[in-house]
């Protein structure tokens, strides 16, 4: 295990370096001149000189990937040009909103997808699993935004029980963060619940119809036991991973639902970054989630390696 | 009605082939997502073809003195904030989103395969190609295609250019998974000691193979398309805000929900009739090319 271990460790070394290297070039994507882009067409030309000198665009371009190289090496991710402070600072002063918001979906996701799943394997071919299923598939085609204007159309507008938009810190007290957070957790989540129900789904019908399966049966133990015990421990493995991607995903998604829900998270800080071409926060943002992608990426593999001995000792 | 005959004759004998509309039923009630999704988009490329046709009212035209009108008549699905038509904008939505779709769908295809191919059968390249690949994997496909657009700016072409470039990696790597398994396979064994050149043993031998698998993913890519190029308008970084788009209609209800519920409604349910026929159809197709996966 330490092995295999080492050797995923090592191999997230090229995939992080290719990854800075491409948001390092995200900013020669800009057609033109980026210093111009950002300032508008008003600006003086000093005024654009001193920026250039700012993100240091005056100098050239192999120089400037070595400094960006050493600059990340020691934590430095630049300085945003509108919020005139370290991106990391701006990034740290938006993280909770988006963690409690991809935590709470991810207990949405869970909760709703595995026993659904679940029940629907067991009852295969009844209406719960034709229903289940084609919710699921439904969840999976509608856009979370979609999903999100309604719900707040629903229980905010309509019905006001919940407050429309709008966050509350932890700070304020939990219940409070939590009220707030229902409509946009459920919104995120929901999706994913669809595709882990129809994950364990199939992996319960694979473990169902195995031999083991009829043994435990034969030997007169209860149905529940037979199916909590024998057959979700085994469904679980292929199921676990699904789950940790999904984290990886909703923390994606939490972009999207920031924004329809107007959270002060991290995503609604990297949109604001792109309406205001603030590059360096953009470049910022980016690069930090995709290494919490790879960090997350990398759990999972080696909680599935874990689990699964078969796969560490295969290559 | 005729009483059976007496004669037991074999069933294979008196059978007549099925004909093709037969054969076709036959598919259509084992595969139902096929029908159901196929009729479903074709509907779409119909009126997506003849938005201008279809839509009463020009999509850009403002009315400031028939702002936020609840459906009615002329207006069946009521007007946005500028007055505009939502019905008419809906409709030419249609148009931007399948566009946008199949050409991220089309541009997606032709680059994954080309690089899944090179990757699988000339292993020298492989190791190379596929570290650049997974890297470009390790970002979340929607920050990603946020950090394009920043770059690149708010443009149709542009969104089609980052969700490529967001989807080719994941169909790169399937085809290459393929490829591996076919090189190892007698027939391209067969081909190389007859002495087939390289680049015909791939075009012919085992790119045809891959189709399947190709076109199903295609499809599920195509339907991402359009909930991504929505998504990116949502947040104010696709398509322009003027041009009638399903993300940007979405964009600009959500500031109207209490007084105008009807913006939000009709663009979010083309936009799911879109994704979920897109989804069905790949889902048919899979089942129909694999029968192996329809548990999935």
């Amino acid at each position: 295990m330490l092995a295999y271990t080492i050797r995923r460790l090592i191999l997230t070394v090229p995939v992080m370096l290719v990854v800075s290297t491409a948001v390092f070039l995200l900013l020669y994507l800009t057609p033109g001149d980026p210093v111009g882009v950002i300032l508008g067409p008003e600006a003086t030309e000093q005024q654009k000189a001193e920026l250039r000198a700012r993100l240091g665009l005056d100098q050239p371009a192999h120089v400037q990937l070595v400094n960006w190289y050493l600059r990340l090496l020691r934590g430095d991710l630049g300085t945003s040009i509108f919020l005139n402070k370290p991106v990391t600072q701006a990034f740290i002063e938006r993280i909770e909103p988006t963690v409690m918001l991809t935590l709470l979906a991810m207990a949405f996701a869970v909760g709703i997808g595995l026993p659904a799943g679940i029940v629907a394997a067991k009852l295969r071919g009844s209406w719960f699993d034709l229903a289940a299923m084609l919710i699921a598939i439904a969840g999976v085609s509608m856009p979370t935004f979609w999903v999100g204007l309604n719900l707040i159309f629903i229980f905010g507008v309509t019905l006001n029980w919940l407050p429309v938009a709008g966050y509350q810190p932890l700070s304020a007290g939990i219940w409070e963060n939590i009220r707030y957070l229902l409509m946009p957790a459920f919104t995120l989540g929901f999706a994913q619940s669809a595709l882990l129900a129809r994950i364990t789904r199939s992996m319960m019908l694979e473990v169902l119809s195995q031999d083991y399966i009829r043994t435990a049966r034969a030997k007169g133990l209860a149905e529940l036991a037979v199916v909590l015990r024998h057959a979700l421990r085994n469904a679980m493995i292929p199921v676990i991973t699904v789950i940790g991607l999904s984290f990886a995903i909703l923390l994606g998604g939490a972009v999207i639902t920031e924004q329809v829900f107007n959270i002060p998270g991290v995503g609604r800080l990297l949109v604001q970054a792109v309406t205001r071409r603030d590059y360096p926060l953009v470049q910022g943002i980016v690069l930090i989630i995709a290494a919490v992608y790879v960090i997350i990426n990398l759990v999972v593999d080696l909680i599935y390696a874990y689990l699964d001995p078969r796969i560490r000792h295969r290559d | 009605m005729t009483s059976p005959s007496p004669v037991v004759v074999s069933a294979e004998v008196v059978r007549p082939r099925p004909t093709l509309a037969q054969r076709l039923r036959r598919i259509a009630s084992r595969y139902k997502g096929v029908p159901i999704g196929g009729s479903l988009l074709l509907i779409l490329v119909i009126i997506a073809i003849a938005a201008p046709i279809i839509a009463p009212h020009d999509p850009q035209a403002l009315n400031p003195s028939g702002r936020l009108q609840p459906p009615s008549g002329p207006y069946p699905f009521g007007t946005d904030n500028f007055g505009r038509d939502v019905f008419s904008r809906a409709v030419w939505g249609a148009r931007l989103s399948l566009e946008v779709g199949f050409l991220v769908a089309l541009c997606t295809v032709i680059a994954g395969t080309v690089i899944g191919l090179t990757a699988g059968y000339f292993r020298r390249l492989d190791t190379a190609i596929m570290r650049i690949m997974d890297s470009m994997m390790a970002f979340p496909g929607i920050v990603l295609a946020i950090g394009l657009m920043a770059a690149l700016g708010p443009s149709k072409y542009n969104v089609v250019l980052a969700l490529t470039v967001v989807d080719t990696p994941r169909l790169a790597r399937l085809v290459r998974s393929v490829v591996l398994t076919l090189r190892e396979m007698q027939f391209v064994e067969a081909a190389v000691a007859l002495g087939v050149s390289n680049l015909r043993i791939v075009a012919a031998h085992i790119l045809p193979n891959c189709l399947s698998p190709i076109i199903v993913q295609g499809t599920f890519i195509f339907a991402s398309a359009v909930l991504g190029e929505a998504s990116l308008s949502f947040l104010g970084a696709g398509t322009p805000p003027y041009i009638p788009s399903w993300g940007n209609m979405l964009a600009e209800a959500r500031g109207y929900l209490r007084d105008a519920p009807w913006m939000m409604l009709f663009p979010g349910l083309a936009l799911t009739l879109a994704v979920l026929a897109l989804n069905l159809l790949g889902d048919g197709i899979r089942d129909l090319l694999d029968p192996r996966l329809r548990n999935l």
